[in-house]
């Protein structure tokens, strides 16, 4: 068993200490709200936040884990910058299929965690690891624009 | 929306058994229709009670009312982004008179009147001007089979179009019956009555609900259904938000990879990597004592030939990790077969030694062609220009992979699928299990993503297959995103030439296009409804035959190659690279003729007013280049929506790149602006990805991209700016899924040629 802090709660989950993040959210802990996509970092649908940063959970081992704090897309209700994210999202219908948006949501909310004011250039670097085959992209950019100005 | 006020228009009703009365003007202007029993290619009334829940009860086939005046609609078309959770919905409410927001889904039962006439009539082999007879017939004819094969489908750009009157009608036919049920229950007139968002009011201010007013409205009887005329429509042609984006923000929507039945356990695959090869030897002890792991089970019986997924062995376990891990480290050895010899380069090379010694099928034709550019000849101040384009094989690469859920247990199939075609996933499901359909039950969960992809239903036999020797509980299989590059169903590789003659005025004195490819019906066909492949396929010449650039003399012909590589609908399907193919070649000629691609392509579209409409729209809204820029124009019509593009480009680094794209439509009435904007932003990103990027090759009879590092798409920092047009239309609404995807390409690379003077006649473009 290991204990794996998520969303402010210790959680025990059985299963082997190589165990990506992903699996353990979506089959031992039945949080299917992160996303596999790849499996290798290279599309960010698995995107959650360790310790405050956003991380690619298909490739982040559960023991790596150990003593942070894991935070999932089902978590931003109760965070300021994660709701005012997702509302922003609502206001200018980014999502179309919706697969990727978890993981869209969760890097825009890290990016406006540290930078009140991003510029294009900082959403460009910030959202890069996020494929979207919508191509929700310039929905995403002015929904990171709204967020950062509703929390100003 | 600009149109004429219309009245109401009235249709007697008739006592006869044909009594119910569809108009083909219904676009415009408001119908009536008679009420009584219905003919049999009615689409109000089901042969299978829709699945209701407390109280509710049905009015028809569509639509059931609870007491506390809840709607439920049965919905038959998949969710995948395009947002026809929303579009059908305000159809129905519309009609119905009741706040979007009423309105709850659920999934309609297998039933022909859910089927999809429109897609099927589509397919019809026609140009988009012939109104001759044959058209007609072939029309009225598909429509009458495709009512008996009642194809629950979404696909082809289709389902507002198809949706358009038989929501609609639902809709007022419902509102009809609660009409006559408060009427009777006030002994008053019903014209004395009207509706009001979920109420029937009577003129001295007496208000029942509908919810009130539901078991009466079951046995009512309406004089008259009416239709609204198009100036009355509230929410049709209004920008309503998603219904499904709250879901999609949090993290609650649940997609097939999200079910979770009670007991089910997951599944890896390992899939024979060399196309057609099949399982020599497998050893299942070695794994059977990794962590969680269950079973090994053998698939490959159940898969028809040449379908995305390859012959092949699940492995079952605890969870989907521990089930990965043990199919990658089963030791597995292949039997190859014939198609270990196929490459890329083999393939364009039989498609051009096809194209050399055969005339293929003739598409269309106008004059003579042949004639025409031979009596050209070498004439003076004639101009002859001939050309060879090709595009690549390319896979869908939705961002959810591949993934089917099934529960074999005491004769009966559970399925939980993010599927387009739930009807041939019933099917298959039941083909793969041993029972008859109707022992299979279904949940369509939202797709992430579909592109024509899910039209294929390879991962339910194959899921089915292995759930059957897994005791009874239900398996939730998933693809590796190598798995689902490495097998999907690709759009066909193409090439296609072109000859043309002008004249010293730059008039075009004949144009002969004949290309050759793989045919995607042919197979689908022989997957889904086991029929023998063979005849014309329209979708492989789509986008160049129904052109409508007036030539007065061109023939347009295509060349059906047999493919050993699966071939399955990729968004806008035949239209994605003949599009390219054309407008590049009308820009190539517009070079030649010494004209700019715009005031050219004027010339040749006198009598297509809407399609000048929407180029002079999309050019007038572009404007001027910034410095260093060039703007490249490209003009399509598919799925019945006519669009005009205007890329601005610049080369930096060695690398093109677009910043804006402008994007006129005349999509017909436009239902819901906001999801039109929203596809047409959708469809152009992703032909830009395959534009600039897209390419499956094959090699030793093994595809050779496997993830997004060497099969890229657009991210973020590369996504121009789509700005959306949207032009004012009375006519039947058209597709929107998928128009916007066809211009993308030619458009980048008419700017890339008046950027660097190079004509790029191979996607992916490279410089």
């Amino acid at each position: 068993m290991i204990t794996l802090n998520i969303n402010g709660k210790d959680m025990q989950v059985d299963a082997d200490p190589s165990t990506p993040i992903l699996w353990a959210l979506r089959d031992n802990l039945n949080l299917t709200g992160t996303k596999f996509g790849c499996g290798a970092a290279l599309c960010g649908a698995c995107t959650v936040h360790l310790g405050g940063q956003p991380i690619r959970s298909c490739v982040t081992p559960i023991s790596a884990a150990v003593g942070q704090k894991i935070t999932t897309i089902e978590a931003m209700e109760n965070d300021k910058v994660g709701k005012a994210v997702q509302a922003a999202w609502v206001k200018l219908d980014v999502p179309q299929c919706g697969y990727c948006q978890s993981g869209q949501i969760m890097s825009a909310t890290a990016l406006l965690r540290t930078n009140k004011a991003p510029s294009d250039a900082d959403i460009d670097n910030a959202m890069s690891g996020n494929i979207c085959r919508c191509g929700t992209y310039q929905r995403i950019r002015a929904a990171i624009k709204d967020a950062a100005k509703s929390i100003a | 929306m600009q149109q004429d006020q219309q009245a109401p228009q009235r249709v007697p009703v008739r006592s006869s058994r044909r009594r119910f009365i569809f108009g083909g003007a219904a676009a415009l202007g408001a119908l009536v229709v008679g009420w009584g029993v219905l003919p049999p290619r009615q689409r109000l009334h089901a042969s299978h009670p829709l699945p209701l829940s407390g109280d509710a009860v049905a009015l028809n086939g569509w639509i059931a009312l609870g007491a506390d005046g809840s709607v439920m609609l049965a919905m038959p078309r998949s969710e995948m982004g395009q947002g026809i959770h929303t579009a059908l919905p305000m159809l129905v409410a519309e009609e119905l008179d009741v706040p979007l927001a009423a309105i709850r889904l659920v999934q309609a039962p297998i039933d022909k009147i859910y089927g999809n006439i429109a897609m099927l009539k589509d397919g019809l082999p026609f140009h988009p001007d012939d109104d001759g007879r044959l058209k007609a017939a072939a029309s009225w004819m598909v429509g009458k089979v495709a009512r008996e094969l009642g194809l629950i489908i979404t696909g082809g750009s289709s389902s507002v179009k198809d949706g358009w009157l038989p929501m609609r009608e639902a809709g007022a036919t419902a509102r009809a019956m609660l009409l006559a049920a408060a009427a009777k229950q006030w002994q008053a007139r019903a014209a004395d009555c009207r509706t009001e968002q979920g109420f029937v009011i009577h003129a001295d201010g007496r208000r029942l609900a509908y919810g009130a007013l539901a078991h009466a409205a079951v046995t009512a009887t309406p004089a008259e259904v009416v239709l609204k005329a198009p100036q009355d429509f509230k929410l049709i042609g209004r920008a309503q938000p998603r219904r499904d984006a709250a879901a999609k923000v949090n993290g609650s929507a649940i997609f097939g990879i999200d079910v979770r039945p009670e007991g089910m356990v997951y599944a890896a695959v390992r899939m024979a990597p060399v196309i057609g090869a099949s399982v020599a030897k497998v050893e299942p002890s070695a794994v059977l004592k990794m962590p969680g792991v269950l079973q090994v089970v053998d698939f490959s019986a159940a898969l028809p030939a040449r379908t995305g997924a390859g012959a092949g062995v699940a492995v079952l376990a605890r969870s989907y990790w521990q089930a990965r891990q043990a199919a990658l480290a089963l030791p597995l050895e292949w039997q190859e077969g014939p198609g270990a010899s196929l490459n890329s380069a083999a393939i364009y090379a039989d498609m051009a030694a096809r194209l050399d010694h055969e005339a293929g099928h003739t598409y269309y034709a106008q004059g003579d062609a042949e004639g025409a550019l031979q009596q050209a000849g070498s004439a003076a101040g004639v101009k002859r220009i001939t050309a060879e384009y090709r595009a690549p094989f390319l896979a869908h690469a939705a961002m959810e992979p591949i993934n089917c859920t099934a529960q074999v247990r005491d004769g009966k199939v559970r399925l939980w699928v993010p599927t387009q075609s739930p009807g041939f996933a019933v099917q298959a499901a039941a083909k793969a299990a041993g029972v008859a359909d109707d022992q299979v039950e279904l949940v369509v969960t939202m797709l992430g993503g579909g592109f024509g992809r899910r039209l294929d239903v390879d991962m339910v036999a194959q899921v089915v297959a292995v759930a059957k020797q897994a005791g009874g509980v239900p398996v939730q299989m998933i693809w590796s995103r190598e798995d689902d590059t490495g097998h999907d169903v690709y759009r066909p590789a193409a090439l296609s030439r072109f000859q043309a003659a002008l004249d010293g005025q730059g008039r075009v004195l004949g144009l002969v296009c004949k290309s050759a490819s793989g045919s995607v019906s042919h197979q689908f066909l022989a997957r889904n409804l086991g029929l023998p492949a063979g005849g014309p396929d329209k979708t492989t010449a789509e986008g160049e035959f129904d052109m409508q650039y007036e030539f007065p003399h061109q023939r347009i012909s295509h060349v059906i190659v047999d493919s050993a590589v699966p071939l399955g609908y990729w968004r806008s399907v035949g239209h994605s690279h003949n599009a390219f193919f054309k407008e590049s070649f009308i820009d190539e000629l517009a070079h030649a003729a010494g004209q700019d691609g715009v005031s050219f392509r004027r010339g040749l579209l006198q009598r297509h007013p809407r399609h000048l409409a929407v180029l002079d729209a999309a050019v007038a809204r572009a404007g001027a280049p910034a410095a260093g820029r060039a703007h490249g124009v490209a003009l399509h019509q598919s799925f019945g929506t006519i669009v005009a593009q205007v890329a601005e480009v610049a080369i930096e680094e060695g690398q093109i790149r677009v910043y804006k794209v402008v994007c006129a439509i005349d999509c017909g009435i436009a239902v819901n602006p906001n999801i039109i904007a929203q596809q047409a932003e959708s469809a152009v990103l992703f032909g830009l990805s395959a534009a600039l990027y897209g390419a499956i090759t094959i090699k030793d009879g093994k595809v050779e991209q496997s993830n997004f590092h060497d099969y890229p798409v657009l991210r973020m920092p590369q996504a121009p700016v789509v700005e959306t047009l949207i032009l004012p239309s009375a006519e039947h609404p058209e597709g929107m899924g998928e128009p916007a995807t066809p211009p993308i390409a030619p458009a980048v690379a008419n700017a890339v040629f008046k950027l660097t003077g190079k004509r790029l006649r191979s996607l992916p473009l490279t410089l």
